[in-house]
This record gives structure tokens, sequence and C-alpha cells, in this order.
């Protein structure tokens, strides 16, 4: 039987570790490639790395860390962030990711996902879907994608997005609530939910975990594939073991022995 | 002794190799790991590995590619008798056909076809992605000393399509995913893993170790 993923993100700046509330206001918590070491000794099933580099030029530290964790870890890696070409997931593919996430690249061009899977394989392609809520009091919910970390507004409904590019080609989506991000209230449950019964992809559930139920309420009430979490990790709040044997407890499948 | 890693420009053979010679290291053995698209080394190296990962025709394109590579494959491992190694689509290469996209054909190792997974549970999704058990099919040296079945160890696949051979006997292993999904092949000298040991920690490495102690 397939177990369902925890997967520790790591957001990654120059090189380094950190992790904003709601996107800004950023901490430093290291050195990402000791921290993938830890997460792999852990017992993480994923590891997830999200580049927040704004300029494209610091592209070279990325790949740094990423080919000094596939060395020293024997585990699966998503890396994201300012992906916008062939050659960038082809860049990332060879450094040693085993999946890459695409985000503003798909919003702006939908296509360049179809592309992205039939050259590399669906498998390795991850949509990042950044939504908030924009439906009012009373009305039926309604969420639409943004970018740019959650700044920038783009019309387009993140339900259809996302089984378009499921339709595509993505092998698994993404899925962040940009209003729970940073929040520790728990994942934006219907919306995860909403899209993993949309879609024929599995669904990472990310945004919101302040808790070790939350992981629990993203498989069981978001339908969720997989949940990411990070704060509640890199902050020693709760380690990885100690989450997915909650997990298990509350009756989900995990891979507890290597 | 050598390993030659084929590469034929489909994704990372970085952590193959490490994942290669970390297990030789731990098993003992004196082994020196190349990476290497040269029909020649191919010849020369005491065992060989074909990783893969993509679309199936894009990957038999990129062996086609590089020049006299596949009759360096079929001399040392049909002929020779080397030990082979085929990792998810390197291994669903050993097939006669591959039915992704369009219909590619295969080195025609192992007798069969590689087909899109239907999982008979509608709500399971495709890739078939993430951690899974292995459950024993037929004895084989490839997984000596390593605990198979719903308590054992777990493998890291992630496919959306899998080898389904035409004769059972050459099955090692099958993965659950709504139905049996081929995990394990083997046939002579030749062994393929849908699944990546270079991301399957313990259970991997372990594979990988008794792959570079096998004796066919």
């Amino acid at each position: 039987m397939l177990k369902t993923r925890l997967i520790p993100c790591l957001d990654v700046k120059d090189g380094r570790v950190v992790k904003g509330v709601q996107f800004v206001d950023l901490r430093d918590a290291g050195d990402p490639v000791e921290a993938a070491k830890a997460y792999d000794a852990a017992g993480a099933d994923e590891l997830c790395f999200l580049d927040i580099t704004a300029s494209h030029e610091n592209r070279g530290t990325l790949l740094d860390v990423v080919r000094r964790t596939a060395e020293t870890c024997f585990m699966p890696l998503t890396v994201g962030g300012g992906v916008r070409t062939v050659e960038d997931i082809r860049g990332l593919l060879l450094a040693g990711a085993d999946k890459v996430a695409i985000n503003t690249a798909a919003v702006k061009n939908p296509d360049f996902v179809r592309e992205a899977a039939e050259k590399f394989g669906a498998q390795c392609i991850v949509v990042a879907i950044d939504a908030k809520r924009v439906s009012g009091e009373g009305e039926p919910l309604r969420w639409e994608i943004f970018t740019h970390g959650g700044r920038q507004p783009t019309g387009i409904d993140a339900i259809g997005f996302a089984r378009k590019v499921a339709h595509l080609g993505a092998g698994e989506l993404l899925v962040t609530s940009m209003d729970r991000d940073g929040t520790k209230a728990g994942y934006d449950l219907a919306l995860v939910r909403t899209i993993a019964d949309g879609v024929n992809v599995p669904v990472v559930a990310s945004g919101g975990v302040g808790n070790l139920d939350h992981l629990v309420e993203g498989v069981r009430d978001g339908h969720a594939s997989a949940v990411l979490a990070a704060s509640i990790f890199h902050f020693g709040q709760h380690s990885v073991a100690e989450a997915k044997r909650h997990m298990a407890e509350a009756g989900l499948p995990m891979r507890l022995v290597a | 002794m050598s390993v030659a890693i084929i590469d034929y420009g489909s994704g990372n053979l970085h952590s193959a190799a490490k994942a290669f010679e970390r297990a030789a290291r731990e098993a003992g053995i004196d082994e020196t790991v190349e990476v290497t698209s040269d029909p020649e080394a191919v010849l020369a190296a005491d065992r060989i590995v074909l990783p893969g990962v993509g679309a199936f025709a894009d990957c038999r394109r990129g062996l086609d590619g590089v020049p006299g590579m596949v009759e360096a494959m079929t001399e040392a491992v049909r002929r020779r008798g080397k030990p082979f190694f085929g990792i998810c689509v390197g291994m669903q290469l050993m097939c006669s056909r591959g039915l992704e996209y369009e219909t590619t054909p295969g080195l025609d190792w192992i007798p069969g076809d590689v087909k899109r997974l239907h999982p008979s549970d509608p709500a399971l999704k495709i890739p078939h992605m993430g951690w899974n058990v292995l459950h024993l099919q037929n004895e084989h040296p490839l997984v000596d000393g390593i605990r198979l079945g719903p308590e054992g160890l777990h493998a890291y696949f992630v496919h959306s399509y899998a080898l389904e051979p035409k004769n059972p006997d050459q099955v090692v292993a099958v993965s659950d995913y709504g139905g049996a999904v081929t995990a394990i092949v083997a046939r002579d000298n030749m062994v393929g893993a849908q699944f990546h040991p270079e991301k399957s920690q313990a259970l991997g490495l372990a594979l990988i170790r008794n792959f570079l102690a096998w004796r066919p």
C-alpha cells in the first residue's frame, strides 16, 4: 500500500534556509544541506526546496545546494522557485532534483507545463499553485491564483487552473493557501479538497500548519496525497518522527520504518 | 571491479553514482563507478547500469542518439553476460514496446509492454508517487536479506507507466497500487527496478549492494 508522504519544506534564499511569516520578515534557519541531512535521517518522505532568491543571477548558488544535497541524501527532492525555461528544469534535474516545481511560468503560459512534461516526463513536473480566497461572505467559495509571493492577483480561478495544468501534464500539484501561509491556523481544507477531488494527480497540501492535527486534517479532510510543512519542524516544535507517529495513530498509512 | 552508469542525457545520474559508491563502500567492495556515454567504457566495465527518467520515447531517442551505445550494451549484456541493472525508465527500456504517447520499441530483453497504470480504484492518483512496500513473486539474489511484504522496507516510486512482462517468472517483486505493479524484473544476468533504489534509503542501498555482489 502506498503511504502518505510527509514533506518538510525549506525556503532557500541565496543558499540559506529562511521561513517567513506571510512571505515577509524572513528568519535564517541555517544551511539547507545540513537541514536536508537531518530530515533524511529523521525519516522525511521527501524534501522540498523553494528558492525565493529574487535575482536569477544567483542560480548557481541554488544548483550548488541541490547538488550537495543530492550527494548526501538518498531521498526524493523537489526544487522550485524561479523556474522559467526548459533549461532551468534541465539544470535542476541534472543537479540532482527529482521533481521541479513551476509556479509563475505556468500561470503565464500553461503550455510550458505540457512542453516540460513531454520533455522530462509528467512524474517530475510539479505545478505550485498559490491561491487566495476571493469569495465574499455567503458567496460560493472561490479562489484566485496569486504570483510573486502572494502579492500579485491574476484573475485566474485556482480550481480551473489546477484542472488545466493536470490535464496538460503536471504530475503533481503543490497547493498553497496564501491566506494561511505562516499563520499556523491549518491548511485551507476546502481549497485542498476541491482541487484534490477535481484532478487525477497527487495533491500536496501546503500553507498554515501549526500543529500535528493539521497534518492529519490535510489528508483526511483535504484528501491530499502528501502534506508539506516548514516552521513546525525548522524551529524544533515537532520532529518528523513524532509527526509521522501522530499521523499513523490517526489511522493514516505512514512509512514508519525506512 | 568497475561499474558503468550509462549517461544518455536522461536526467540526473549524480545521485545514482553516489548511491553505488556508498553501497560498494558499505559492502567492502573495491569498486570504481563511472558515469559514461562512451560505448567502449561500457564494453570494458564489469557491471552496467542503465538509469532513466522521463518519457519512454524520449529516453529511447536519447539512447539511440549515442552512436554505438545500444550495440555496446547488447554485446556486453546479452553476449558477454555482464550483470545489468535497469532503473525506472532504464528498466522499462528492457521491454519489447513502450506505449507512452507513441509506440516505441524497447531493447526486447524482457518480453512485454510498458503500459499506463490503471488502478482498479479510480480514487488512486496517477503517477504512482511515493513509498510503497514490495511483495516477492520469485526468489532472486537481488533481494536476498531484504525484508519485503506488508511490514517490510519501502521503495520510492514515481511513475505513470509500468512494465507488464509476458513471462510471470521474470517478475521478482510487485507492489500493490490498485492491482499488482511490476517492481523488480530479472532474466539471466539482467535485473531491473521500477522504483528508484538511489532514492529508497535502506532498501535501495541493500539492493545495490546485492547487485554488486551478484555473480549470475
